[in-house]
Parts: structure tokens; C-alpha cells; sequence
């Protein structure tokens, strides 16, 4: 079970209503992204790819009310939770499988590789 | 009554009972046992195994015996007699060593052997301690059984040094600590929580309850610090002294209370082999991987979950004993609720109030009750609750949640209660507003009747705010703004007025009320104003948040500390984001000058951080762009060094001040421009404003510093200055009116200053001057700065506000401040060879 998921460290590292990122380095085949790891004031954690389906903004920039990121290009709300697009535009992010387990946050490690992905090399 | 059966005596049916062995004389195991006994009394012969030498008690009532409320025989569940009626053996202070499978027995610590056929581990939990130094020094415990209560008793009672007040440390402000301070605090010592995360309780509470919660402590005496992080147990001859925090604050202690959670004891059954994840695993019947050993209580993890509550622990219990006495039922799991009074505050939490999609949230506050009422629904069925200081509905939401019912019918009146959205046709709250008779109140902040309020609408009062303004009802904290709307509507029906725009969907107030709500009331911190004027959303939202952070830190200057979370991000980050994520970089040159020095720090940055570009403003700067967050302090740490501050190009603030070259070199200069563009850039820099304010001052009236489309605006004449206002050249290009006209260098300071200062108290965030001039009217402008000494009042405000403000962020920020802003978690490399492929 450990296996399946990536441990990224305490939860104390992100700062309630903020949210930080994790660069995954791409190899062949995949490429370089982010993921953006939140916090929000409701003491919940979910991770979603750094990218608003818009523009690309950095959404782990944004001011994050609720479970609701305001990406900081252009005022797109997304929801943490589903990744989608809220109000009257549409689109969605992929978002990370995330669980905190005894103070420590766990993203879902083939998530985060990201599909598409070749399957791990020995 | 039969003299009491001595079991171990053996009577002549217990030869043929099965034997049952209990580890754990707790509340789980004692109940467990309790249940088995009423279903089938002759099935088992039951020993039980409790550490604590003592009967079995109550272990949530130890709070009131900290308190003082109760004594501990109060708190028994079960005296000697019930386990010499039922003929249980109870082997009490000796604890349990070893379970050995293979013989089935266990090993006591006193080498006791007993055997069973049916083993029950109920262990509980244990105190989790947090792995700092200084954590086994004497004084230091956990609030777990009595012998812990004792120990903070005789703290309590010894005193601190001197024959001054003891002082007690709690660390943990969930559930268990906030008892353990608020019986220190009646024992009389001088107490101190400090909790890791920014909110009390915040499993039970969301952030508005658990701000009220901290305030309502603090007024009780005790001091509360939130996102503090325990370093070390200070000690002293082996005795606690004292706490240091992460930050470098030492408390003084006598005793120290560890209570920042539990774990499911589990060590017995690890070690025996039995299946443990984070507590031992069990089915549905409470049967661990050895189908002859079973586990019950906060020690299980029962479909993943682990309880640390006692209902979930009584269902639990019922589950086993209907297995065990063959009529199995089977433990479905608990949806479990919190309802308690912490210090006397109730506070009631049940299901899901994390929020999400497709989930809507009913939020009630008042604030002159100190209430908070937050119900969350999700397809029209309650989903979770959280109440602060009114309770009573508790029960009701945590019923219509458990049964799942549909609330579509009660939703408009669902937050005001079971009395009220029971009431058939009260459930309409217009209904239920006009089935109240003409004196009943309907303001109280006022104490405006509803025949007042009707008056007041049927003489042409047909908005929100024409009542607001006519007789006050809902004019103060809006509690009562439903009431209103509904008597608008009952009155008016459709003729009912939209008022002006609110300032967001969270909130029934304007800018403008918010505003001087917030200086009237004193209101000091965003979930104060959230608070007391009944937001409607829990943590308000992008709208709200920036604008009460800006309103805050201009009402209070100096006391209100910046909320990092609620800026946009080019204010948090000091640097502006471009369409790539990375960021742009502008620090200051006085009035537009610069040196060989600043040039060369800044073409050094440009290549030491592969700036791709390097652009002159048009504010007569140089802006570097294509940064990455991550450079942004080590950018800044050079660019201070060579005497750089930050430019503010990123903020709602004060970005940059215009200059021509004015009467030191232009022949057509009639005043020295450039030195008062840099007179007024050191006075105003680094001042928050409603929106960004640009500045220029041009040494005679062809104008080349284009003052006349400046926020404020000085345009050099032979006999002094003219002093424009409300320019800009946007999207509306807008020419400045003219404000007046000075003589001296001095008035024209003294004048930019008062001007910034009535712009910044009292236009709505993010309305640049120009809107708002257009919406107040030149002559109100004129007129405020026309009252005797209000140029100088104004002026001396903003000079007082400056001396907080001029501080660099970026020195503060290369400094390490607000690191985390800047720094990845981490970086995830997993294929081989990625490294390569990014080299």
C-alpha cells in the first residue's frame, strides 16, 4: 500500500488557505509538471495539476475561500475538489488522488507520474 | 441479596462457561462485558485485566474532576460489588505483557498466567507525545487517567515559585486540551494552550467557530496561541521550566499538559501477530485476524476508521455482544456528532463541514448572542452541522442527517431551527415574518419594532437601505437583515427596490458600511468583521477577502497584522506574475533617477538570473522580467545590496512618482521638479491603497511627466504649484480636475498627503481615484480638505499610517520571512535518467 503512494511530508508545511508545489520532472516520454498541493481554511488538503484549464495560470497562486481556488490570471474559480471550472466558464484540471495519514500528506504515486507515463523502469 | 459468587472459588456451573478474558478495565471493555452479561449472564467466566489500579470509571467525566465539579467516586461506572455480583475476576494494576496465540493466555506483569478461549482486547488509545527534548522531564504528563488528574492537582495546588500563580502550559487546543486548561484555569493556575494549527479544534470547528471559541477563552483569562510549534521542554533539576516555541518564545511552566491527540493502542496485538493497520483490524463483529480474539473500543480500525468518541464505542460493543451470544448483527461503522461545552461555551459539530461540490452552506451569526450557526446541505439532504454558542438544534441536524431526510420543504427556514422550520406554513420565512405581531422586535442592535419598520415602508421606503437609512432597523450588524427583506416584501410585494450593490454575495452590506462598521465597532481582524457582520459564507471569498484585509490595515495602522492568504498574488509574492507563471521585477528609482550602481546590480541580476528580458516602463523604470518564484529573495538580496527597495509595481499601493528634469537642466523649468517628484516618492512609498495610485510632478506646464493623467498630479508654474487629481490614462482616459493651487514645495507635500490619506479612508477597493472622484464629486473632495485643519489631520494620519508602512518587503523577504512562499515541497524525479534528460 505504501508503495501506491508518494509521501510529500507534514502537513505542517502548508500554510492553511495557501497552497505549494511539487515540480515532477519529466523523463522520456513525459513531461516536466507541477502539481499544487492545498491547504484550505477548512483544514482540508487536495492537490490538483498547477494549470488552469484558461490560461495556464499557476492556480497554487491564487486566493483559495471554501474549497475554491480564484486562479491569479484571469478570476477562473476551480474547485479543489473536482478540478472543474465554476460558474459560467468550463474546464477542468486533472486532479491528485491525496490522503494525510498521521500528520503526513500522500498523493497517489501514479498520479502524480501522470498518465500516459511509461510504467516505472526497474 | 445472595452473598456475592467468588468465581474463583468456581461454582458448579462456571466449570462448563467459556473462559473470556478482557484486556483493558476501561469504558469499552467494561461496556462490552456489560452487554454480553445482559444478553446470556451464564455463558462466560470473565476475567478482566485493568493497568490502573482502580474500579472502572468514566474516563470523559475526568474533566470535571479536574474542575472541581465532580469527586471520582461520582464518575464510577461499575464499584467492586458489580464484579463481585457477576462473578468477573478483576486483576487490577497489573498490566498485560504478552498475548501468546499459540496457548491461548496471556502473560501479566507479575508473571500472572491466564488462559482463555474468547480474548477481548480493549486497550484504548494512548496519549500521543510529541518527540521534542525535554518530554519525560518530571511535570510533564498527559490528560489520560486520574493518576494524570492528580498530578496537575498537586501542581495546581503547590503554586508557581515564590508563592506566585502556578503556570501551566497546555500544548493541544483540540477537545482534550481545552478541558485540561479550563480545569487548571478553575484550580487557579495562569494558563497558556498553544495549538500547532491556525484554529481550536479545527477538527470539530471550521475557522469562524474556532476564532470565536479563541476569543471567548481569551476573554476568560487563559492565553491562547495558535500556529505556534512546541521546540522544546525547557527543565530545570530534572522539573519542567518552561516552553520554547519555534519562533523563539519561552513560557514559564510548572506543569505542562501534553494533549495534542491519540493512538490506538496496539503494541499488545502487534507484537501477538494479530493484523494491525492504524488500529487493530476488525469485521463487522468486531474480529480481529484470530477468530479467537476480538477488539473493541478506540483501539480498532472498523472499515478504516478509528473512533476516539463513545458513541461509536457503545455500538461497537452491542455488535460484539450479539456476535458472541450467536445472534450476530453486524457494526455498520458510527456517523458520529460533538456536542459539548468547552469552559461553558457549547459548541456542537456532526458530519461533514469541510464543504465541496454541489454542497451549499447555510450560514447564521449573531453576533450580540455570540452565535454561529453553519448547516451544510448537499442535495437537499443535511450533510454536516457546526453550532457555536446555541446548541439546542444540535440534536435535530444531526437527526435529519443520520436519517438522510430531504429538506427541500424546510430549506428556507432550516438554520433558524427545529421550532421554526417545523411550523408548517412558517417554514416561508415571509409567512413567518407577517405572522408577527406589530411590537415585536425586529432590530435589537436598534430596538426597532416591526410596526416601526412597516411604517417606515409604507412612507416610501422601498429598499434595503431606505429602511437602513430611515429607521435604523438592520443599520448596525445586519442580523436582522432577513427580517427586513422579508417585511419589504410582505409589504411591497414585487415594488421591493434593489439597494445599492453589496459588497459581495457574502455580505448584505455596501463598501461604505462595511467600512465604517468596521471603525465603529472596533473590528480588528477578518473573521471579527466576518463575525459581526453576519457574513453569510464562512471564509468569505476572492472578492471580500483582499478588500477587508486593505479596509483593516487602513483603519488600524501599526495593530492589525497583514493577512498573507487574503492578497492577490502579486502583493503576497512582491513581484508581478506574467501569463507564464513566472514573475516581473521593478525596484525603486526615486522620481524615475538612477546611478551607475543600481544600473549595474540590475544588468548583474538580469544575467545571473537569465532575466530573457529587460524593459523601461512607463512609470520611468526598469522592469525585469521572466523570474521564477523560487529567485525572487536571492533577486531581491542583490538588488538591496546595491541600496534597491522594492518598487511596488505589483501593489495597490503607491507605484511611482513621474519627474521631468525640471529648472536644474530644462531651460523652459520653472521649479525643481525632479527633486520634489523624489520629496513625494520618499513620503508615500510603500503605502497600501484602495487601488494603485501613480504620481507625477512636470517642471512647467508642457508637461512631459504627463501629470494630468496621474492619480495626483503637480504641474510646475512660475509663482508655485498646481495640485491635480483624479487622472488617468486606462481604458477611460480620464484628465485630472484641479484641486488647487500652493505656493510652496511643503503645501504641496503637506497636500499630497492629506489627499492619499481621504483616498485611502474612504473609497471602495480597487475604485482608482478617477471613479471615485466621478462618484463623491470634485467639491466633496474639496470640501472634506476645505474643513478647518483637515489638510494637517489628514497628512498626520497618513505620515502615522508611513512609519509602518516604509519598511522593505523584499529586505524582509531575502531575509527569510514568508519563505515557504518561494520554496517547492519538493522535487519528484521518477524516471531514471530525467535528470539527463533536463541537463
Amino acid at each position: 500500500m505504501i508503495g501506491n503512494w508518494l509521501d510529500i511530508g507534514p502537513v505542517t508545511q502548508i500554510e492553511p488557505g495557501t497552497a505549494r508545489t511539487l515540480p515532477v520532472i519529466g523523463g522520456p516520454g513525459a513531461e516536466t509538471r507541477e502539481i499544487a498541493v492545498f491547504h484550505t481554511m477548512r483544514n482540508e488538503f487536495f492537490a490538483l495539476l498547477n494549470r488552469c484549464p484558461h490560461k495556464q495560470g499557476p492556480l497554487s497562486q491564487g486566493i483559495v475561500h471554501g474549497d475554491v481556488v480564484t486562479c491569479p490570471l484571469h478570476n477562473w474559480n476551480i474547485s479543489l475538489r473536482s478540478g472543474k471550472a465554476l460558474g459560467d466558464d468550463e474546464g477542468c484540471v486533472p486532479t491528485i488522488p491525496l490522503k494525510v495519514d498521521a500528520g503526513r500528506i500522500y498523493l497517489l504515486r501514479s498520479a502524480v507520474i501522470g498518465e500516459g507515463a511509461p510504467a516505472e523502469a526497474a | 441479596m445472595n452473598a456475592p459468587m467468588n468465581f474463583e472459588k468456581g461454582t458448579p456451573a462456571g466449570q462448563d462457561r467459556e473462559r473470556l478474558v478482557v484486556i483493558g478495565n476501561g469504558m469499552a471493555g467494561c461496556r462490552a462485558v456489560e452487554e454480553i452479561l445482559a444478553r446470556d449472564p451464564e455463558r462466560f467466566a470473565v476475567t478482566i485485566f485493568g493497568a490502573e489500579p482502580r474500579v472502572n470509571y468514566n474516563r470523559i467525566m475526568l474533566s470535571p474532576v479536574l474542575a472541581g465539579e465532580k469527586t471520582f467516586e461520582e464518575i464510577v461506572i461499575n464499584g467492586q460489588e458489580w464484579y463481585d455480583e457477576n462473578g468477573i475476576t478483576l486483576v487490577s494494576g497489573d498490566k498485560v505483557e504478552s498475548i501468546d496465540r499459540e496457548h491461548k493466555r496471556v502473560i501479566a506483569a507479575s508473571g500472572r498466567v491466564e488462559p482463555y478461549d474468547r480474548l477481548l482486547i480493549a486497550t484504548g488509545s494512548d496519549p500521543f507525545i510529541i518527540p521534542v527534548p525535554g518530554k519525560d522531564l518530571g511535570g510533564v504528563v498527559t490528560f489520560r487517567d486520574l493518576d494524570d488528574v492528580d498530578k496537575m492537582l498537586e501542581a495546581a495546588g503547590k503554586g508557581g515559585p515564590n508563592g506566585e500563580q502556578g503556570r501551566a502550559v497546555v500544548i493541544g487546543g483540540g477537545l482534550l486540551g481545552l478541558e485540561a486548561a479550563h480545569g487548571l484555569s478553575l484550580r487557579g493556575m495562569k494558563v497558556t494552550v498553544i495549538h500547532l494549527m491556525p484554529t481550536l479544534m479545527e477538527r470539530q470547528l471550521d475557522e469562524a467557530a474556532g476564532w470565536l471559541l479563541k476569543t471567548e477563552l481569551e476573554r476568560r483569562g487563559q492565553t491562547v496561541l495558535t500556529g505556534a510549534n512546541t521546540k522544546e521542554i525547557v527543565g530545570r533539576d530534572g522539573m519542567v521550566a518552561g516552553v520554547r516555541l519555534e519562533d523563539g518564545t519561552e513560557l514559564p511552566a510548572d506543569i505542562v499538559v501534553m494533549a495534542v491527540g491519540i493512538r490506538p493502542a496496539t503494541v499488545l496485538a502487534r507484537e501477538a501477530g494479530v493484523e494491525v493497520e492504524r488500529g487493530i483490524m476488525v469485521d463487522d463483529h468486531m474480529v480481529t485476524s484470530d477468530p479467537a480474539i476480538l477488539a473493541v473500543g478506540e483501539c480498532v480500525q472498523h472499515r478504516g476508521m478509528c473512533y476516539g468518541l463513545v458513541a461509536p464505542l457503545w455500538d461497537m460493543c452491542r455488535a460484539l455482544a450479539d456476535f458472541v451470544t450467536e445472534a450476530p448483527s453486524g457494526y455498520q461503522g458510527s456517523v458520529t456528532s460533538t456536542k459539548l461545552k468547552v469552559s461553558g461555551i457549547d459548541v456542537f459539530s456532526a458530519g461533514d463541514f469541510s464543504g465541496g461540490e454541489g454542497c451549499e452552506d447555510i450560514v447564521m451569526r449573531d453576533a450580540s448572542r455570540g452565535v454561529y450557526k453553519r448547516v451544510i446541505v448537499k442535495e437537499s439532504k443535511v450533510i454536516g452541522a457546526v453550532l457555536y454558542g446555541d446548541t439546542a438544534d444540535g440534536s435535530w441536524y444531526f437527526d435529519l442527517m443520520k436519517k438522510g431526510e430531504d429538506v427541500s420543504d424546510i430549506r428556507e427556514a432550516l438554520i433558524f431551527g427545529q421550532a421554526f422550520a417545523s411550523g408548517g406554513a412558517l417554514a416561508d420565512p415571509n409567512a413567518a415574518v407577517a405572522a408577527l405581531s406589530d411590537d415585536a422586535e425586529i432590530c435589537g442592535c436598534n430596538g426597532v419594532s416591526k410596526a416601526t419598520v412597516v411604517k417606515t415602508i409604507l412612507a416610501g421606503a422601498c429598499s434595503l437601505d431606505a429602511v437602513r437609512g430611515s429607521c435604523k432597523a438592520s443599520a448596525s450588524c445586519g442580523s436582522c437583515t432577513g427580517l427586513v427583506e422579508s417585511l419589504l416584501a410582505v409589504t411591497l410585494g414585487g415594488d421591493v427596490q434593489s439597494g445599492p450593490r453589496t459588497m459581495c454575495k457574502c455580505t448584505s452590506f455596501t463598501h461604505d458600511d462595511v467600512r465604517r462598521l468596521i471603525v465603529e465597532k472596533r473590528l480588528k481582524v477578518i473573521p471579527e468583521v466576518m463575525q459581526e457582520l453576519h457574513w453569510t459564507t464562512p471564509d468569505g471569498c476572492a472578492s471580500c477577502r483582499p478588500a477587508l484585509n486593505y479596509y483593516l490595515l487602513c483603519a488600524w495602522p501599526g495593530e492589525y497584522e497583514d493577512d498573507q492568504k487574503s492578497r492577490f498574488v502579486n502583493e503576497r509574492m512582491h513581484a508581478n506574475i506574467q501569463k507564464d507563471g513566472t514573475y516581473s521585477v521593478v525596484p525603486r528609482m526615486w522620481g524615475g533617477l538612477t546611478n551607475p550602481r543600481e544600473l549595474r546590480a540590475i544588468a548583474d541580476v538580469v544575467e545571473k538570473f537569465n532575466a530573457p528580458m529587460v524593459k523601461v516602463t512607463g512609470g520611468q523604470r526598469l522592469d525585469i522580467f521572466g523570474i521564477k518564484k523560487e529567485d525572487l529573495p536571492a533577486v531581491w538580496a542583490d538588488l538591496n545590496a546595491a541600496g534597491m527597495v522594492s518598487g511596488h509595481a505589483y501593489g495597490k499601493s503607491l507605484r511611482t512618482v513621474k519627474t521631468c528634469v525640471g529648472s536644474e537642466w530644462c531651460r523652459f523649468g520653472t521649479q525643481d521638479s525632479t527633486g520634489l517628484g523624489v520629496k513625494i516618492e520618499r513620503m508615500t512609498w510603500g503605502s497600501w491603497m484602495p487601488h494603485k495610485f501613480k504620481i507625477a510632478v512636470s517642471g512647467c506646464p508642457r508637461n512631459c511627466a504627463e501629470a494630468t493623467i496621474k492619480d495626483f498630479g503637480v504641474v510646475c508654474v512660475d509663482s508655485g504649484y498646481e495640485l491635480h487629481v483624479g487622472g488617468n490614462g486606462g481604458i477611460k482616459v480620464r484628465a485630472t480636475d484641479l484641486l488647487g493651487k500652493v505656493a510652496t514645495e511643503e503645501e504641496a507635500l503637506e497636500v499630497c498627503a492629506a489627499f492619499i490619506q481621504l483616498y485611502r479612508e474612504e473609497a471602495h477597493y480597487l475604485e482608482r481615484t478617477a471613479p471615485w472622484i466621478e462618484r463623491v464629486g470634485l467639491q466633496y473632495v474639496k470640501d472634506r480638505l476645505a474643513e478647518e485643519g483637515a489638510v494637517q489631520r489628514y497628512a498626520a494620519r497618513f505620515r502615522y499610517s508611513q512609519q509602518f508602512m516604509q519598511d522593505d518587503p523584499w529586505a524582509r523577504r531575502a531575509a527569510g520571512e514568508h519563505d515557504k512562499l518561494h520554496q517547492h515541497l519538493a522535487e519528484f524525479r521518477p524516471f531514471p535518467g530525467s535528470q539527463m534528460e533536463n541537463a
